[in-house]
């Protein structure tokens, strides 16, 4: 089986990696690549776990293949902290025990800072719409939901 | 397993002759969101996969003036949200195509995508249907135009020659007093699939409905143009009489199938519901254009 080159940007560095056309961008984060905080619930778009951004752009990396990583700049969760320094978000999922078994929470954490990025100031529905692309099978959302929001409300307040 | 080889073509004619030479064993790649779970599901085995992204005419979004737009048919729903002139001039296309999946299927779906996979469901379809968008495809033998509503042939099946793509949509200039809406009735608030999707594209003036094109979708092997519809609501004023005479066209059109989203019935009576919902959508943005 002949395997393509590519070379990328990964939160920020950069990477050369080879992937069977086949394989996904989650099978190549996962797998030659090591990074496996992105996590695979479905494989088929449905639950978000492996969510991604690309080129800034949150998409899931279930439903694109690694060879088209070529020459985009992808943002996975292994990028969120700066070194010991957590993202708010993180910070205050724990805090608020926004998370129980923890296999959705790479992915939503990706898909809230998407969020909060387009809007820093959603309303429980807004982000309500903007995370359905993320199954919990465990919180019941509601305690996801007050995070990002609390989150929003502190990062609004440091940005004055 | 085979090997498949994967292609990203920077131009149109390469990738439509790379697309003819295959004779059948090679899949246009646009977002994947379809392709990708096909292939994962083992329904789909392409030898050679020709990504379309990397052509400036698949991608691009171009504002002809007087509300006409090109639309590339790769553009992904996320992309189309943030131009502002378009969503302006049809909100109800962009409405429908914002609909499909979710945040993360946004960033990657594609009205072409949605076109050629040709679901009766697709949700962009009756919009584009109603916006009476033509579209332009390339193939080996040249390059020809069609209304949305001659591509889809059936379930899975469009009227696509081999070896031809869909290159671009493009919506014709807008009067003034014209707009368009599309609602569709799933038993979620998100993330499903329509047990009837319905666009309407009027354009009044002084109260009166001009013109009028209705897409329904969801209620047949493909999404339909009711012509009977449009006719019962141009002329009028919108009075009940007239919305229930395009309600009735939209439930006579109907040829759904039965399953666990919907019975026949329902789908038949949702469709006449839908439209006139949104008729009074789509009649209240034309008349505060
Ligand atoms: C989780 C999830 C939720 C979804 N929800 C919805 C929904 O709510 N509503 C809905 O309508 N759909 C939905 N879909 C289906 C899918 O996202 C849409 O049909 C989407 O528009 C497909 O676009 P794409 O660019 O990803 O297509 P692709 O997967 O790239 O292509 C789809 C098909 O069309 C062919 N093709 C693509 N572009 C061209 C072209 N330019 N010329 C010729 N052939 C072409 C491909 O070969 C393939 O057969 C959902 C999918 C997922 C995974
Ligand atoms: S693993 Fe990609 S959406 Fe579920
Ligand atoms: S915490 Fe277990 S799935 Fe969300």
């Amino acid at each position: 089986m002949s395997k393509m080159h590519v070379t990328t940007t990964i939160n920020g560095e950069p990477v050369e990696f080879l992937a069977d056309v086949s394989s996904t961008l989650l099978d190549a984060l996962r797998g030659s690549l090591g990074l496996t905080g992105t996590k695979e619930g479905c494989g088929t778009g449905d639950c978000g776990a492996c969510s991604v951004t690309v080129d800034g752009r949150l998409m899931c990396s279930c439903l694109m293949l690694a060879v088209e990583a070529e020459g985009k700049s992808i943002g996975t969760i292994e990028g969120m902290a700066q070194g010991d320094h957590l993202h708010p978000l993180q910070q205050k999922f724990l805090e608020m025990a926004a998370l129980q078994c923890g296999i959705c929470t790479p992915g939503v954490l990706i898909s809230a800072r998407a969020l909060l990025e387009k809007n820093p100031d959603p309303t429980e529905e807004e982000v309500r719409f903007g995370l359905a692309g993320n199954l919990c099978r465990c919180t019941g959302y509601d305690k996801i939901v007050r995070a990002v929001l609390e989150t929003a409300a502190d990062m609004r307040e440091s940005a004055r | 397993m085979t090997d498949i080889r994967y292609l990203a073509p920077n131009t149109l004619d390469e990738a439509v002759s790379a697309f003819a030479a295959a004779s059948g064993a090679a899949s246009i790649l646009a977002g994947g969101t379809d392709l990708l779970v096909q292939m994962r599901a083992g329904v789909r085995k392409p030898g050679t996969i020709i990504d379309i992204k990397k052509i400036p005419a698949l991608t691009a979004i171009e504002d002809l003036g007087g509300g006409a737009f090109r639309i590339g048919a790769a553009v992904s729903g996320a992309v189309l949200a943030e131009h502002m002139g378009f969503a302006k001039a049809w909100p109800g296309v962009l409405e429908a195509i914002n609909l499909i999946g979710s945040k993360q299927v946004q960033g990657r779906a594609s009205p072409g995508g949605n076109l050629c996979n040709s679901s009766p469901a697709g949700d962009s379809v009756p919009a584009m249907v109603a916006a009476g968008a033509v579209v332009t495809i390339q193939g080996p033998n040249g390059k020809r135009e069609v209304p949305v509503e001659a591509v889809p042939a059936g379930p899975g099946r469009t009227t696509l020659a081999p070896g031809e793509i869909v290159v671009s949509f493009t919506f014709p200039v807008r009067p003034k007093g014209a707009s368009d809406a599309y609602l569709r009735m799933i038993p979620r608030t998100e993330m499903d699939i329509a047990v009837v999707g319905l666009g309407v594209n009027l354009t009044m003036e002084g109260g009166v409905v001009k013109a009028a094109r209705v897409g329904l979708g969801a209620v047949a092997p493909t999404v339909l143009l009711v012509e009977g519809a449009a006719k019962a609501l141009i002329g009028s004023r919108l009075e009940d009489a007239a919305v229930e005479a395009a309600a009735a066209a939209c439930r006579a059109a109907c040829k759904p199938i039965d399953d666990k989203r919907g019975t026949i019935a329902y789908r038949t009576k949702v469709a006449g519901v839908l439209l006139k919902r949104v008729v009074a959508i789509a009649a209240a943005r034309a008349g505060g254009n």
